[in-house]
């Protein structure tokens, strides 16, 4: 019974994760690794790489100061209205990400509440690249502030009003014993964070315009090529997104190894000082 | 440094934490805050910490208001109940904290903060535990580690919560006699928080006995225990048996019907005879006896149902040649009256 469900399992997992990701690969290199970096050295997709990172370099920073603020102001203080904040936090989980992006586009687009403003100074939002970054903004929003809520959350304020008493300043507290017991949910957070903004098609898709070389990040020129029976292009696209989603679980590995790491290594010092 | 606590009020929403609360703690003392779970004594100490602020009162340090000053500004140490101690140092680092944060012209250097550290471990008896992590330690070691940590920024005054409530009985009394010698050695004002009355009367200088957001009673720990003021202090420091009575030319009669008075006899103060003996005696059953350790426990219950504790030293156990179920009579040697108005 038991192997019969590991082979389920096993199946499963090949259907629907191995087999695609070695597709993408296999179809990538389909017309030999000249045509491959050829395919990502062309301008455009050069111009979406490019867009992609710029999007990403700077959401994910912002992400992560909007992640770590909201956790630490929720975790450790009571107020009032802080289930709605919350729950304000999720609405980019429970919101459709093209949702998400009319929103932008009908606050900033041409018919939109700001968009004569915006036009008469001169501001582009909407089919540019401020529009885009910010519909990654929004998408990413909650990744690192809900992986490090429940952390802060269950560890209380004791150390942190230790710190006080021994004289540290509120900023000393936060960055000598507030972020160090998070570290490893921080980083997972920013992995998460940064991945899906690198990956996000829906909000940037309503929000871009789709202008090649121009407001096109990876994964609309993924689409684009794909549209155009250009194939083994958008293979060679897709392939570097997959193997960001590589590099994002081998990371993930890397710092919940560590931390079991440095989990074990105190708990058998602790055998060995009982003595 | 002495503390001067007035008229303090804190409540959490509907919550009265506590009441018009004034407490005097002289320099130099070691001061319990004694009281059930509840009564407020853990508030009064985070407001002495500046942890919590009050709603209404002053708090006075060497009679300078630092009421609004913030715990950093007090340069208070305190000892949390669960310890803690920052999980992600060492031992050697969490005791070296409150150096490494000060302000830089004030920050001693490296060589300095380590020989103090050192000198701390050397106190609570850790050298060799110097490199290890909070997680790695017993619950004592862990207390100790909290109190040097507490020590390093050399405070004024030091505030303790329940310091041993998570201790096994043991290390707890062996703790408590260490914070004793440690107290007369540093000779820093402190005050520590306890539900438990043994170690408030055998710790400390002065006890304040607090209940439901107030002060009962301050008193050395003689006053408290031998002249309680109310029925909870009465009732709160150590057994104690209650019976109502009245009085009549100044002899209190124990009397189950008798209104108006409360009675409070410890057990040690009631003696139990074979024949009844003076005016003021009641009849009882025993019912269970406890001879093990120096003195020998025994409950009782009275001809009108209620039980009674009554403790004998195992000599006088020894002549009596007590056993199970037998009728006795029990005589009180030592009362305590209240109005039935003051029961608490």
């Amino acid at each position: 019974m038991r192997w019969l469900l590991i082979a389920v399992a096993l199946m499963f997992l090949t259907v629907f994760l191995l087999m695609p990701l070695a597709v993408v690969f296999g179809s990538a290199v389909q017309k030999g690794t000249s045509f491959y970096f050829a395919s990502l050295g062309e301008p455009d997709a050069l111009a979406a790489i490019k867009l992609t990172l710029l999007a990403a370099s700077i959401a994910v920073p912002l992400n992560l100061v909007f992640g770590v603020a909201a956790a630490w102001v929720i975790g450790k203080f009571e107020f009032v209205g802080k289930s709605v904040l919350i729950t304000l936090i999720d609405v980019p989980f429970s919101v459709s990400p093209v949702v998400s992006g009319l929103i932008y586009v009908l606050l900033f687009g041409l018919q939109g509440l700001f968009g004569p403003w915006l036009i008469a100074h001169g501001v582009g939002i909407i089919f540019a690249v401020p529009g885009i970054v910010l519909a990654t903004i929004f998408v990413t929003f909650p990744f690192v502030a809900r992986e490090l809520l429940p952390m802060i959350q269950a560890q209380g304020n004791d150390e942190e009003e230790a710190a006080l008493t021994l004289g540290a300043s509120g900023w000393q507290a936060f960055c000598r014993v507030t972020l160090p017991n998070v570290k490893w949910a921080l980083t997972y957070g920013v992995i998460l964070c940064n991945a899906r903004a690198m990956g996000e098609f829906g909000a940037v898709s309503v929000v871009s315009g789709h202008i090649r070389g121009l407001t096109n990040t990876m994964p609309l020129h993924i689409e684009i090529l794909y549209n155009d029976y250009q194939f083994v292009a958008a293979f060679a696209v897709a392939s570097l997104l997959a193997l960001l989603a590589l590099a994002t679980l081998a990371v993930k590995s890397i710092a919940e190894w560590k931390a079991r790491q440095q989990l074990a290594a105190q708990a058998s010092a602790t055998e060995g000082g009982l003595r | 440094m002495s503390i001067s606590v007035k008229g303090i009020r804190k409540c959490f929403g509907k919550f009265v934490a506590l009441d018009d609360v004034s407490l005097e703690i002289p320099a130099g003392q070691l001061v319990a805050l004694l009281g059930p779970s509840g009564s407020g004594k853990t508030t009064l100490l985070r407001i002495i910490a500046g942890l919590e602020f009050p709603d209404s009162g002053t708090v006075q340090f060497d009679g300078r208001d630092i009421t609004d000053r913030t715990a950093r500004e007090r340069r208070v140490g305190f000892v949390f109940q669960h310890y803690a101690l920052f999980r992600h140092m060492t031992v050697f680092e969490n005791i070296a904290f409150g150096l490494r944060v000060r302000p830089r012209q004030f920050r001693p250097t490296n060589k300095e903060a380590r020989r103090k550290v050192n000198e701390l471990l050397k106190l609570i008896q850790l050298q060799n535990q110097a490199q290890r992590y909070p997680s790695q330690l017993s619950g004592g070691q862990r207390q100790r580690v909290a109190l040097a940590r507490a020590l390093a920024v050399e405070p004024s005054i030091l505030l303790l919560d329940e310091p041993f409530g998570s201790l096994d009985a043991k290390v707890r009394l062996e703790l408590r006699r260490w914070l004793r010698e440690l107290h007369d050695k540093v000779h820093v004002t402190s005050v520590f928080v306890t539900h438990d009355q043994d170690e408030a009367l055998e710790v400390s200088d002065r006890v304040a006995v607090m209940n439901e957001g107030h002060i009962e009673q301050v008193g050395t720990p003689d006053e408290v225990y031998d002249h309680p003021v109310s029925p909870f202090v009465y009732n709160f420091l150590g057994n104690v048996n209650l019976f109502h009575g009245r009085v009549d030319n100044n002899e209190t009669y124990i009397q189950e019907s008798a209104t108006g008075h409360l009675v409070f006899v410890r057990p040690h103060c009631l003696e139990i005879t074979r024949q009844p003996r003076g005016p003021n005696h009641f009849r009882a059953t025993t019912k269970h006896i406890n001879s093990a350790g120096p003195l020998v426990k025994i409950d009782a219950v009275t001809e009108w149902g209620s039980p009674v504790h009554v403790e004998m030293s195992q000599e006088r156990f020894r002549a009596l040649e007590l056993v199970r179920d037998e009728v006795v009579f029990i005589s009180p040697k030592e009362v305590a009256i209240f109005h039935d108005h003051d029961a608490a």
